[in-house]
């Protein structure tokens, strides 16, 4: 299975959810010992993270995204304008200024980092409208991880937001959502 | 002219409704203010026809939403696990007894659309109730009928309706702390107003008995009052199905 982990960060940037799966290569090395290890997330070194280093991972990652998305990179969209039609008379002083830029896809919302790839593993990041982060960490070969982790927060929408049980930002301790993400990792 | 309170409010009940316009109009009394919201066309759900909603479906996440704010609701200024499924079933209780007329109504033929003979009739036996219960009440809410129907081995007056999925259990997971509850005593609320409607006087719960293959596999235990149990003798010596 070359699903390495699963990481639920909630808007406030604490971690609400982190499973680790086995990894096949991971249990052939500990009986071989030959090749280096895989760790828990698919980098060398990983496996004896403790919970605590999650929570540090996880808030670590909160900032680093939160910055990623205010050095998305923006045109200067002034020069182009101008050269096919005069400025407009609006465009000056502070709403100009503001105007005068724009992101190299105009339709698609600034989201910062949606994925992360290394030769040891690949990040996929998908952020929720609510603002919670689903981190998965997989093989680097795997294919479709977009459609994984939508299936993941599939799941979350159904076993985690549906239940009365559950209060927001609170770390998930439900079966029902554990059955659903085992039937949807490993089945598939 | 006003009408004396005794005479309105045995029709119109609701506080909104304004005393002072004239009885002798006999089209659509006017609700005063608020209360009872009316539509711009003055057609309120009551005037709708009945088999509009025959085949209607309803999404599943509207439902796991308002379900989830009903048994957060429940939840409120509750002691015990059973004062929670007490409250649960209290809130499917008057559903089951206006669902027992509305089934009715629709066997019959001025409610089905294919003609048939013969009028439905109520009831009057455990077993047709049971039938009715498996059959229409569980395909007009769930769209299928139960998974099965027991009867207690050891006790005559209890039988067990099972159902693998519920609805109300889908999303919900029982927290360690609550395990003995089960949600789906909303879903017995409604079985044990169908029955209480019918003159089948008893107890429903809801119990979790799941399995590996079915997790929310549910059990309601329908358990009848002995009154019930003595009539059913008597109508059975009588020979009346």
């Amino acid at each position: 299975m070359p699903v390495f982990a699963l990481l639920v960060i909630s808007k406030a940037g604490s971690l609400i959810y982190h499973r680790t799966l086995p990894t096949s290569t991971s249990a052939s090395t500990s009986s071989s010992g030959s090749q280096p290890a895989t760790g828990t997330l698919g980098l060398p070194g990983t496996t004896s993270l403790t919970t605590n280093d999650y929570l540090v991972l996880a808030g670590t990652f909160h900032g680093v995204h939160a910055i990623t998305k205010n050095v998305t990179p923006k045109f200067l969209a002034n020069s182009a304008s101008s050269s096919d039609h005069p400025p407009a008379p609006t465009t000056n002083g502070v709403t100009g200024k503001a105007s005068s830029f724009r992101y190299p896809i105009p339709d698609a919302p600034v989201t910062g980092i949606e994925s992360l790839e290394s030769s040891f593993f690949k990040l996929t990041v998908f952020q929720s409208l609510t603002g919670t982060k689903f981190l998965l960490f997989t093989d680097p070969s795997m294919p479709n991880t977009d459609g994984l982790i939508r299936g993941i927060y599939d799941r979350f929408a159904d076993h985690v937001c549906k239940n009365p049980f559950w209060h927001i930002d609170n770390p998930i301790r439900l079966d029902g959502w554990e059955r659903a993400l085992n039937q949807f990792l490993f089945r598939r | 002219m006003a009408v004396p309170p005794s005479f309105s409010t045995a029709m119109y009940s609701s506080p909104s409704y304004s005393h002072d316009s004239r009885p002798s109009s006999s089209s659509t009394p006017s609700f005063a203010g608020a209360g009872l919201r009316l539509p711009s066309n003055r057609k309120t759900i009551y005037d709708r026809n009945l088999n509009r909603s025959r085949n209607a479906e309803l999404s599943r996440a509207s439902f796991a939403f308002l379900f989830m704010e009903m048994v957060t609701y429940a939840q409120k200024k509750i002691k015990s696990v059973s004062d929670f499924e007490k409250k649960l079933n209290e809130q499917g209780y008057p559903l089951g007894m206006k669902l027992l007329d509305l089934l009715l109504y629709r066997a019959s033929p001025a409610g089905s659309s294919s003609s048939s003979s013969t009028p439905a009739a109520r009831p009057l036996r455990i077993l047709p109730l049971l039938t009715l219960i498996n059959n229409k009440l569980y395909p007009l809410l769930f769209s299928r009928p139960a998974d099965s129907l027991e009867q207690d081995t050891s006790d005559p007056s209890k039988y067990m309706i099972i159902d693998n999925t519920p609805l109300t259990n889908t999303y919900i997971s029982i927290p360690k702390e609550m395990s003995q509850l089960s949600v789906a005593a909303f879903i017995a609320g409604i079985i044990e107003g169908l029955c209480d409607g019918a003159g089948f006087q008893c107890k429903v719960s809801a119990h979790n008995q799941g399995t590996d293959v079915w997790p929310n596999r549910t059990v309601f235990l329908v358990a009848f009052d002995e009154q019930v149990m003595e009539r059913e003798r008597e109508l059975d010596r009588q020979g009346i199905k």
